[in-house]
């Protein structure tokens, strides 16, 4: 026999677990003066050839870098940011389609974070779990590759939303697409009014200074304040 | 299954209870859609105290501050973060990513109730499966 059914009031978040682990990672962050990026996008944005070109450049600046790469299956992205000489570690997800805080914080495992100055992570290719998890990180950058259309952001309104920066990229690819430009500004600017945007091509090189700039400033903003 | 754990402790925190209903918040920025979590619900919750239980599931629209009404407003479209008062842009989310747990609807069971029992067993069962995989 049961009583008869009452509502009670509970007041708990679902990502509760993930968010306790991410508030923690980002006070281990601050606490050792690492500054850490991610990066979400559509599978095929340019993540990871923007992230190769990244971390050569942040290191010949005496930027001390290392990065965290997800992806469903294969170590080949970790082989391809290897090449920039910085440390890297794939983190493989299996079936799971996005990282969260606990894969991040077993993933550093025996790294020292006073050793580093910055630390991305690179996302699963994905444009909508991702933008539930928070992975502890100081800035999230999406990306969106102007073959991908310039209303992409209205179609993943939650990802452009929760993200700090836009980078728009292949954009030597533009005339060939016909990529119209201010109309991308304006998805943008609509789901996330006064974002930040780049636009970029890491493959001419063009943009990347402004966003290495964009980036350095970040950087040492947070760097000297953990070394004061 | 974090709704599922979530709710099953606290509901184990209220004593011996058989749980009828869950309400969740969901909010429209959330990255979870409602369709999805109700299709999933009840093979999330087989084997477990939830077994048998609804999921009520409260949709929260995106609200914005905006300065220049000075007031909270509703967006009618998560497309366009503009007052639909006044047009002006804003980017103040004051709500719409919840992914919140808010109420559970229960009942007390007498000790020895049948009905706390299917929810041990496949609890066990597991556990001796992972014991079993760590022996070999």
């Amino acid at each position: 026999m049961s009583t008869q059914p009452r509502l009670v009031e509970v007041r708990q978040n679902v990502l509760k677990q993930n968010d306790l682990l991410a508030r923690w990672l980002r006070q281990r962050f601050s606490d050792t003066g690492v500054y850490v990026i991610s990066l979400v996008s559509s599978p095929g944005a340019g993540k990871t050839t923007l992230l190769e070109k990244t971390l050569t450049h942040l290191k010949a600046k005496g930027c001390r870098v290392a990065a965290l790469v997800g992806d469903l299956a294969t170590e080949n992205d970790a082989a391809r940011l290897a090449r920039s000489e910085v440390p890297v570690r794939q983190i493989i997800t299996g079936t799971v389609c996005h990282l969260d805080a606990d894969m991040v914080q077993s993933s550093l495992d025996d790294w020292d974070l006073n050793d580093l100055d910055c630390l991305f992570i690179e996302n699963v290719g994905n444009l909508v779990c991702p933008s539930s998890y928070d992975l502890g990180e100081d800035l999230r950058i999406v990306l969106m590759s102007v073959t991908e259309g310039e209303d992409k952001p209205l179609k993943y309104p939650t990802i452009f939303n929760t993200a700090d920066v836009a980078l728009i990229t292949k954009t030597d690819l533009s005339e060939a697409v016909e990529f119209d430009l201010v109309g991308a500004r304006g998805s943008i600017q609509s789901v996330r009014p006064g974002m930040d945007v780049i636009e970029l091509s890491a493959k001419t090189g063009a943009g990347l200074d402004e966003y290495l700039e964009y980036l350095l400033k970040k950087i040492e903003s947070k760097t000297a304040v953990a070394r004061v | 299954m974090s709704i599922v754990e979530g709710a099953s402790q606290e509901a184990s925190s209220r004593g011996n209870v058989q749980i009828h209903a869950v309400h969740l918040k969901l909010g429209v920025l959330s990255g979870v859609v409602k369709e999805a979590l109700l299709f999933s619900y009840d093979i999330a919750c087989e084997g477990t105290p939830l077994e048998g239980s609804t999921l009520v599931i409260e949709e929260v629209p995106a609200v914005v501050y905006c300065s220049q009404c000075d007031s909270e407003k509703t967006l009618p479209s998560i497309q366009l973060f503009c007052c639909p008062t006044c047009g002006t842009l804003t980017g103040d989310l004051v709500s719409g990513r919840e992914l919140e747990l808010v109420g559970l609807e229960i009942s007390e069971l007498e000790t020895g109730d049948e009905l706390t029992e299917p929810a041990r067993a496949p609890e066990n069962a597991t556990d001796n499966g992972r014991l079993a995989v760590i022996a070999q």
